[in-house]
């Protein structure tokens, strides 16, 4: 049920992508139900493994990675819609939301290819880059918060003092948080492991028919999980038990995901040394020095 | 016509292989992707892998040395898949039909589906074939 509606809400989220980026370009785009129509081709395409592949990995990866973001996205649902949470879910969260990537640098592996294994070592290497100010920017909004993990506390306190958003440090850790996210998506100024136009499709490149469709199921998961956390960390969360709180909390969404477009179609693709150095070094000083001045109460 | 057929009728993902072209063609595949044209309207896109393509587009006439790789990257498509031989060189062997680097035409090589003539075909001619690709596919 849950996977369902978000398959269906990450979906129209990428045709949402795919639109924009038309309309930026000049062009008219893809229909609303193109990104359906294209998992729908690949469940009756032919699926390929290849000969030098692990065949247990190669046919896990996917469906791990799918599942992962999947439970993500419950633990969200669940402290929006009942406030059900227990002590740490946002480090939960966390780790679930790494769970992509490890799927993608398994998968790709596990197919004996060697474009494969040149995208998985770059995907391991932005792994190691985002992790890092992503964590940064889930402290800050622990420590705004009063020192707890807990997201519902989190969300608790911005519905009593207002998002955390609008004090200085919460804009330091939304922006270092859209940026990591944007990493952890794949989008384009750290769409280095995947690659067309080099490596031919990176990671993904040995992927045919129903297991590709589960990678894009995955990444389209992602995307709307990604940004909900986002929301509850920073914009206070999505009130889902009246129509009005349902509405806020869409506009919030849409507002993150145009974000995430507009700076996917005006930044040119970064190399993995200039990714890992913007990472590690402007976006996590920057996130300690939010941490600091969370900490002083900015 | 069930529901995979109507599907993959919408979305049609593009591997571009080049067995020896002069660019020429291949420039002219691009410019179905312009704001001009604008292909992805269709769900047409350009992949990167064979692997992930529903249609195989060849340029240029097969050289000798091509042969063995156009074979193989026929056999890494995904089935179901469409080929297509876009210019005069992929379909005949046009003003090189006699030259001693000769491999083709392609469909001495590979089964093809639908042929798009011309030196290079235009982006008009090539979406006419698209047109002819989708009818094949019912």
């Amino acid at each position: 049920m849950v996977l369902l509606v978000f398959s269906i809400a990450g979906m129209l989220a990428m045709w949402l992508d795919r639109k924009i980026t038309a309309r930026l370009q000049f062009r008219v785009g893809p229909p609303w139900y193109q990104n359906f129509a294209d998992l729908v081709k690949l469940t009756g395409k032919e699926t390929l493994i290849p000969e030098k592949a692990n065949i247990f990995m190669f046919v896990t990866a996917p469906v791990l990675g799918v599942i992962a973001t999947t439970v993500a996205g419950t633990v969200i649902l669940l402290v929006f819609k009942k406030q059900v949470s227990f002590p740490a879910d946002a480090i939960l969260i966390l780790y679930l939301l790494t769970i992509p990537s490890l799927a993608i640098i398994l998968g790709g592996s596990a197919s004996g290819n060697v474009l494969a294994a040149v995208g998985t070592s770059r995907e391991m290497k932005l792994l190691l880059g985002y992790e890092l100010p992503f964590a940064c920017s889930l402290v800050i909004s622990a420590v705004k918060s009063g020192a707890t993990t807990s997201l519902s506390n989190i969300i608790q306190f911005q519905q009593q003092n207002g998002a955390i958003l609008g004090s200085f440090s919460g804009v330091i850790g939304f922006v270092i948080g859209v940026i990591a996210l944007q990493g952890k998506l794949g989008f384009v100024p750290f769409d280095l492991a995947e690659a067309e136009g080099e490596i031919a499709g990176g990671s993904l490149i040995e992927y045919s028919g129903l297991l590709l469709g589960l990678f894009k199921l995955t990444k389209a998961i992602l995307l709307v999980t990604g940004p909900l956390f986002l929301i509850s960390l920073y914009m206070g969360g999505i009130n889902l038990s009246s129509a009005s709180g349902i509405i806020a909390g869409i506009l919030k969404y849409v507002l993150i995901l145009v974000l995430f477009i507009l700076i996917k179609n005006t930044n040119p693709r970064l190399r993995i040394d200039q990714a890992l150095r913007l990472f590690w070094g402007w976006l996590t000083l920057s996130g300690i020095a939010g941490i600091l001045l969370a900490i002083a109460g900015w | 016509m069930n529901l995979k057929t109507k599907a993959l009728k919408k979305s049609l993902w593009v591997y571009h292989m080049s067995g020896g072209s002069c660019n020429n063609c291949d420039i002219e595949i691009l410019d179905c992707l312009t704001p001009k044209f604008d292909i992805e309207r269709f769900g047409i896109v350009l992949v990167g892998s064979p692997r992930h393509a529903d249609v195989l587009l060849c340029t240029g006439i097969v050289n000798k040395k091509c042969v063995e790789r156009v074979k193989e990257v026929y056999k890494q498509t995904a089935k179901p898949c469409v080929v297509v031989a876009i210019g005069a060189c992929a379909c005949s062997g046009g003003i090189f039909r006699e030259g001693y680097q000769m491999g083709g035409p392609l469909d001495k090589i590979i089964p093809v589906d639908v042929y798009i003539p011309g030196c290079p075909p235009k982006p008009e001619a090539m979406i006419a074939g698209i047109v002819k690709v989708l009818e094949k596919l019912k």
